[in-house]
């Protein structure tokens, strides 16, 4: 009954979707909360700077919800054309969150429209500040209820399975299960930390190329202390995670962590590679720093791999993307706080050309992270797609015709994601902020206002 | 009336919904590329970006909306559905994707491309005809469950005249629904010339769209006799919506009541729609799926209609006010304000 290549490259196509999707969706539910900030910055110290910054913003942002709306409807329809055995079993118990996802996303979608069309239109800049915050509060919140169905998915709660049938259920119960407050966090955390590194990566590129125009110093300053910040944050609910994970999955934590034998005092090993007789070279062992991650005590025990049949571990390389993302997160921090930090108290450097390349490349890597980030997640809770309940295999579709269908999304996302970048740079080099600055004064001038 | 059938309702009026507004929108998108080709473009795109630019967003939640309802009310048709139609839907996702990213490329990166105009009118009339497949399917007779697993009978889904009628059906509403907005819209904005080629295409596809509705009734009777006596039990409800029908196209044709004119336009598709879903009772997937076997548990169905209220609280109020700036703003619709955004 079951079709191994079918749920071969369901597996693909979701990740491919998934992938792809992230990236405008990570933009999505961060941008807009810096657009509010720039917008709110500007209005409170009536600097016209900061509002051609939340505008300018904007502009971009608009190309990056076309593709992220296209993107998730795609994952929305394959949900069930890739997984029907899945969703008709979990459909049952969480199709509460899916729905109100698409509330969120319908009210983020209206609100989006008119504070874009009514550029302008009001002469008071507080209402265009208000239309912001439900963008804002829609974009969140999507990113909340969709994170909520993955976390019931890692950790299925809410009902009771009994001879096949599912009994008892509880829809509120399924949404609030133990892995939705940390998921929730360092998702949205994450996406806002990004979010703010890929602007500041940019008003750091045209500081690079050339400009040496205030608007940009500003842009960086208050990106790059909206980094700081949500990095921080990131990084604290990323340690909350790990407690989690200890709790509930342990299994995730000892395949990232190579943690074979369960052990009080465990060692947390950094980097490292692993050959086919699952032999650890290379790797940095800190003394134990994963009873400090797993339960916050040093002498504590912490469950290892062997613990598991070996039919429910996750695949062994989820070390590395775990390495990755770590690394990324701690590597932001730093060049945050350097940059923060010497601004106020003057540090030369920091207007040194290798330092803004570092900037530069801070948005690039956060996007990197969020990628390794949800692999991690995703890839250490295989075999199952609802743990514990229904494996991977079990959920996927029968239908022939999968690969075909993979390939044609490959060549779609090719197309989505040229075509955003030509479009994105095309528009701002057409348009550069010292000539936009040009024509709202004349147009100030003008009378207009 | 059960949590059943208020479930069912509520999505077929989203549906209904998603038919009316995408409509326009896929409408508006070929009139657009058709008039870059005969030259007419100047008097066109005026007015038809004025009225997508801000919604264009929000047509595509209302899909998002029924297709996410579905599988919430109705968590079986996420098995029998999804494994069919793995295909058809798989390619209407790939064209919307192109629809909706050249939109707001085209929009705000390279206005004018005649190539992306041409794609997105091509696409508008693919779209429609790759869903309305879903319709056909629904009637029964192109599925079949071998060792437990549905299988689409893709040879007699392509030879089959019913399903072509009803393509062909949905690219007519399509066409007919937008022009006759688009004339309403067009002489709002005092945009006489658009509004006369609107009012012109709007008499054009009439014809068609109500030979074809016609020719699938009497299809109907050949190919599921259940289905064609339900529908013949409830002639009434076709009745009124051909007449709401004549009653447009003589407005239109009059020049007269434009605003009233798209009250009925609506009100006949309403009609229509709500007569096929309810000749369709009980099923969902002739003959395999019913709402009453598909329905998901008590529980999840009293939280989502909880979930729904509590939606449309806020997105009532928040639609009234986007239409209020953009549909009914007299300053907006004529140009007289200048183009905010951007």
């Amino acid at each position: 009954m079951m079709n191994e290549s079918a749920v071969f490259w369901s597996r693909m196509l979701t990740e491919l979707t998934l992938s792809f999707h992230i990236i405008y969706a990570t933009i999505g539910v961060g941008v807009p909360l810096m657009i509010m900030i720039a917008q709110w910055v500007g209005m409170k110290n009536n600097d016209e700077h900061y509002i051609l910054l939340a505008r300018r913003i904007t502009r971009g942002f608009v190309i990056t919800v076309a593709v992220g709306v296209v993107t998730g409807t795609a994952i929305g329809l394959q949900l069930s054309l890739l997984w029907p055995n899945f969703m008709r079993l979990a459909g049952q118990v969480i199709a509460l969150p899916l729905f109100m996802e698409t509330f969120a996303f319908f009210f983020e979608a209206i609100f989006l429209g008119i504070y874009l069309y009514t550029w302008d239109r009001f002469d008071n800049q507080t209402k265009h500040m208000l239309l912001l915050i439900p963008v804002a509060i829609g974009a969140s919140m999507s990113a909340v209820f969709i994170t909520v169905v993955n976390s019931f998915m890692n950790t299925p709660q809410g009902f009771e399975l009994v001879n096949g049938e599912l009994v008892n259920i509880q829809p509120l119960v399924a949404m609030f299960n133990p892995s939705m407050p940390t998921k929730v966090a360092h998702v949205l955390a994450s996406a806002y930390m990004t979010s703010a590194f890929l602007l500041a990566s940019i008003a750091a590129f045209r500081l690079l190329k050339g400009s040496n125009h205030i608007y940009y110093k500003k842009s960086l300053f208050l990106m790059m202390k909206l980094g700081l910040i949500f990095s921080i944050a990131t990084a604290v609910i990323g340690d909350f995670s790990g407690k989690f994970l200890a709790e509930y999955q342990p299994e995730k934590l000892a395949a990232a962590e190579w943690h074979f034998e369960t052990e009080e005092a465990a060692s947390l090993i950094l980097l490292g590679f692993m050959d086919q007789e699952e032999n650890i070279k290379l790797a940095i062992r800190i003394p134990y720093a994963l009873s400090i991650l797993a339960h916050g005590n040093p002498m504590a025990e912490v469950i290892g791999l062997n613990e598991f049949p070996e039919d429910e571990i996750p695949p062994l390389y989820i070390h590395y993307l775990f390495n990755i993302m770590v690394f990324i997160g701690m590597f932001m921090t730093l060049v945050s706080i350097l940059y923060v930090a010497g601004v106020w108290r003057g540090w030369q450097f920091i207007k040194k050309v290798w330092f803004r390349w570092l900037t530069v490349l801070g948005g690039p890597l956060s996007i990197i992270a969020i990628e390794t980030g949800w692999w991690l997640a995703e890839v250490g809770r295989q075999p199952w797609i609802l743990r514990g309940y229904m494996r991977t295999a079990q959920g996927a579709t029968t239908s022939e015709h999968v690969d075909m269908m993979f390939i044609l999304f490959c060549i779609l996302y090719i197309v989505l994601g040229i075509g955003s970048i030509v479009v994105l740079s095309r528009m701002y080099r057409a348009n550069p902020i010292e000539q936009e600055i040009q024509d709202r004064m004349a147009e100030v001038e003008g009378g207009v206002r | 009336m059960n949590l059943e059938v208020l479930g069912i309702i509520v999505l077929w009026i989203f549906l209904f919904g998603y038919v009316i507004v995408a409509s326009i929108d896929f409408g508006a998108g070929f009139f657009n590329a058709y008039s870059l080709l005969t030259n007419k473009s100047h008097i066109l795109s005026n007015i038809i970006q004025r009225y997508l630019s801000p919604v264009w967003e929000v047509t595509n939640v209302f899909l998002v909306f029924f297709f996410v309802g579905i599988v919430g009310f109705f968590p079986q048709t996420a098995f029998y559905y999804g494994t069919v139609l793995l295909v058809p839907v798989s390619i209407a996702i790939i064209l919307l994707a192109v629809r909706g990213s050249y939109y707001a490329f085209e929009s705000y990166g390279s206005r004018g491309h005649k190539g992306y105009a041409f794609a997105y009118g091509v696409s508008g009339l693919l779209i429609p005809s790759s869903l309305s497949v879903v319709l056909t399917i629904s009637e029964g007779g192109f599925v079949e469950i071998i060792n437990d697993r549905p299988q689409l009978d893709f040879w007699a889904l392509f030879t089959s005249p019913l399903t072509w009628s009803i393509v062909l059906l949905s690219i007519a509403s399509v066409l007919y629904i937008s022009a006759v907005f688009l004339t309403w819209y067009a002489w709002k904005a005092q945009d006489w010339e658009a509004h006369e080629l609107m009012r012109k295409y709007a008499l054009i596809w009439a014809g068609p769209l109500i030979f074809m509705a016609v020719a699938i009734i009497i299809q109907m009777q050949q190919h599921n006799p259940d289905r064609f006596r339900n529908m013949i039990s409830i002639w009434p409800m076709f009745g009124i919506s051909g007449m709401l029908f004549l009653m447009t196209v003589w407005l239109i044709w009059k020049k007269r009541g434009l605003g009233l004119s798209v009250g009925l336009l609506i009100l006949q598709f309403l009609f229509a729609f709500f007569a096929y879903g309810i000749s369709h009772y009980p099923y969902l997937l002739y003959p395999y799926l019913t709402i009453y076997e598909g329905f998901t548990n008590q529980e999840m169905a009293i939280s989502l209609v909880i979930a729904f209220i509590a939606g449309l609280c806020l997105l009532i109020p928040s639609l009234y006010l986007l239409f209020r700036l953009f549909l009914f703003n007299k300053e907006y619709l004529t140009g007289n304000q200048k183009d905010f955004h951007a």
